[in-house]
């Protein structure tokens, strides 16, 4: 059983067609690079995929169930663009109510078994908006991987991390991937990317460009990828 | 049990979040001791006509607060993306829409209650003569108020002109709830039975819950996702 299964997605926002046809799939413990330029589909893809969005035309399957169906979300983990976490809460607070969220068996625990994994757990009673930026984005973190996801869907996960945080981050989704998970990301970091993906997926205007494996030419020219099924813009 | 967790987990998320930033429940509460305080001006608290509209007046207070209330309740989700992050997990959109409902219904029978004791001093009015018919209209009335408006809530949540469109949408559709409540009101108020006629209002505010709330719970992940 495929970990996800993208069927002839097609998305329009009005005529407009944000996403033509996109087929692809991804096996437990491949990391699926989702590469393209600004506007070229990315985020509706994941949004999709995480079941933010229904697609137009077209099926998403995750772990062969529809991607919408609850048991297939409670093995999602998800980074958006936002950190999906409240100011107002404590970080504690926070991953207590995701983990509860999530139906885990002891959200207390798990709560503070994330705190101490982000380094967290001296602040673990501070409100968020006392955070700094970087422990903000290690709280985000926190709160994706807090379930054990055997499907990560990663949107721009590097903008803006500083590199506590990035390393953080890389070493996670390495931790998943050898333990079976897959990881779906979008990124425009194409060294970060290349650095974990084993397979690619270049997107061009909502078109699929190219998909297949990372390529040793990938890894050593990050720029190679565009440059040969890449768009002239 | 697990949908009853999550939806009491939601519900005890956002009574803590308004507790610690009191953002809706002060502009809320100071709007209805406001209101009730203007419109004790307009009205002669020792004529009979003041009695006679004294539910539909308390109701209007309500109804006023009540939408600055829940303007903000699917609106607390938009900072840092927390509604994508909710929509994405495991959590049945019914779970969220009641929990959500839960939180506000708690919150605004707490201004209710700050405001009964107000409007019966400013108005002259004697609250207290059928206290059991008049926290049941009170609980079913805000009950309709709140499910209706936390759905409108939801969907008028990603609108630019939210605080705007809320109450446009929603006043139209509690016009029956609004109605039964102010008419039942008006007759606990007045020291009169409520018998005969009269309990086809409380039909009609148990119907009109009944029937919004089963409503409610079928749309969300529509109104949510699209």
């Amino acid at each position: 059983m495929k970990a996800l299964a993208v069927d002839a997605v097609w998305k329009y926002y009005g005529d407009y067609p944000a996403l033509r046809d996109i087929s692809f799939d991804a096996d437990a413990g491949q990391c699926v690079a989702l590469l393209g330029r600004n506007g070229a589909g990315k985020t509706t893809l994941l949004r999709i995929l995480a079941g933010l969005s229904h697609p137009t035309k077209g099926r998403v399957q995750l772990f062969g169930k529809d991607h919408n169906d609850r048991a297939a979300r409670s093995l999602t983990g998800i980074i958006g663009h936002g950190i999906a976490i409240y100011d107002e809460l404590s970080a504690y607070e926070n991953l207590k109510l995701y983990a509860a969220l999530y139906a885990l068996p002891d959200p207390h625990r798990s709560a503070l078994e994330w705190l101490e994994r982000t380094a967290l757990d001296r602040v673990k009673d501070s409100p968020v908006r006392e955070f700094s930026r970087g422990m903000r984005q290690r709280l985000a973190v926190a709160r994706a991987f807090l379930h054990n996801p055997r499907l990560l869907l990663l949107d721009e996960p590097f903008t803006s991390l500083d590199d506590r945080a990035i390393a953080l981050l890389q070493g996670l989704v390495r931790d998943a991937l050898a333990a079976g998970g897959t990881v779906v990301m979008s990124t425009h970091q194409l060294r970060e990317a290349m650095d974990l993906a084993s397979h690619v997926v270049l997107l061009n205007r909502g078109r699929m460009a190219h998909r297949g494996e990372r390529t040793p030419e990938m890894l050593a020219d990050t720029g190679w990828l565009y440059r040969t099924y890449g768009e002239a813009s | 049990m697990k949908f009853l967790r999550q939806m009491l987990t939601i519900a005890a998320k956002d009574l803590r979040s308004e507790l610690r930033t009191k953002e809706a429940l002060n502009a809320s509460l100071s709007f209805a001791l406001v209101i009730l305080l203007l419109f004790s001006f307009a009205f002669d608290p020792t004529s009979d006509m003041t009695r006679e509209i004294s539910g539909g007046l308390l109701w209007l207070v309500f109804a006023f607060a009540g939408v600055l209330l829940l303007n903000r309740s699917f609106a607390r989700e938009l900072p840092n993306d927390c509604l994508d992050a909710l929509i994405a997990s495991p959590l049945p959109g019914a779970a969220l829409l009641l929990g959500k409902v839960l939180a506000n219904y708690v919150l605004l029978l707490g201004i209710e209650c700050v405001c009964l004791p107000v409007f019966g001093i400013f108005y002259n009015v004697r609250w207290t003569l059928q206290p059991a018919w008049l926290a049941l209209v009170l609980l079913l009335g805000t009950w309709g108020m709140t499910v209706v408006g936390t759905v409108f809530s939801a969907l008028t949540v990603n609108m630019r002109l939210r605080e705007l469109m809320l109450p446009m949408l929603v006043y139209p559709v509690l016009i029956p709830c609004l109605m039964a409540s102010m008419r039942l009101t008006t007759l606990i108020l007045a020291g009169q039975p409520i018998t005969g006629d009269e309990l086809a209002w409380f039909k009609m505010l148990i119907g009109f819950d009944v029937i919004f709330t089963a409503l409610a719970v079928a749309l969300i992940d529509t109104v949510l996702v699209g």
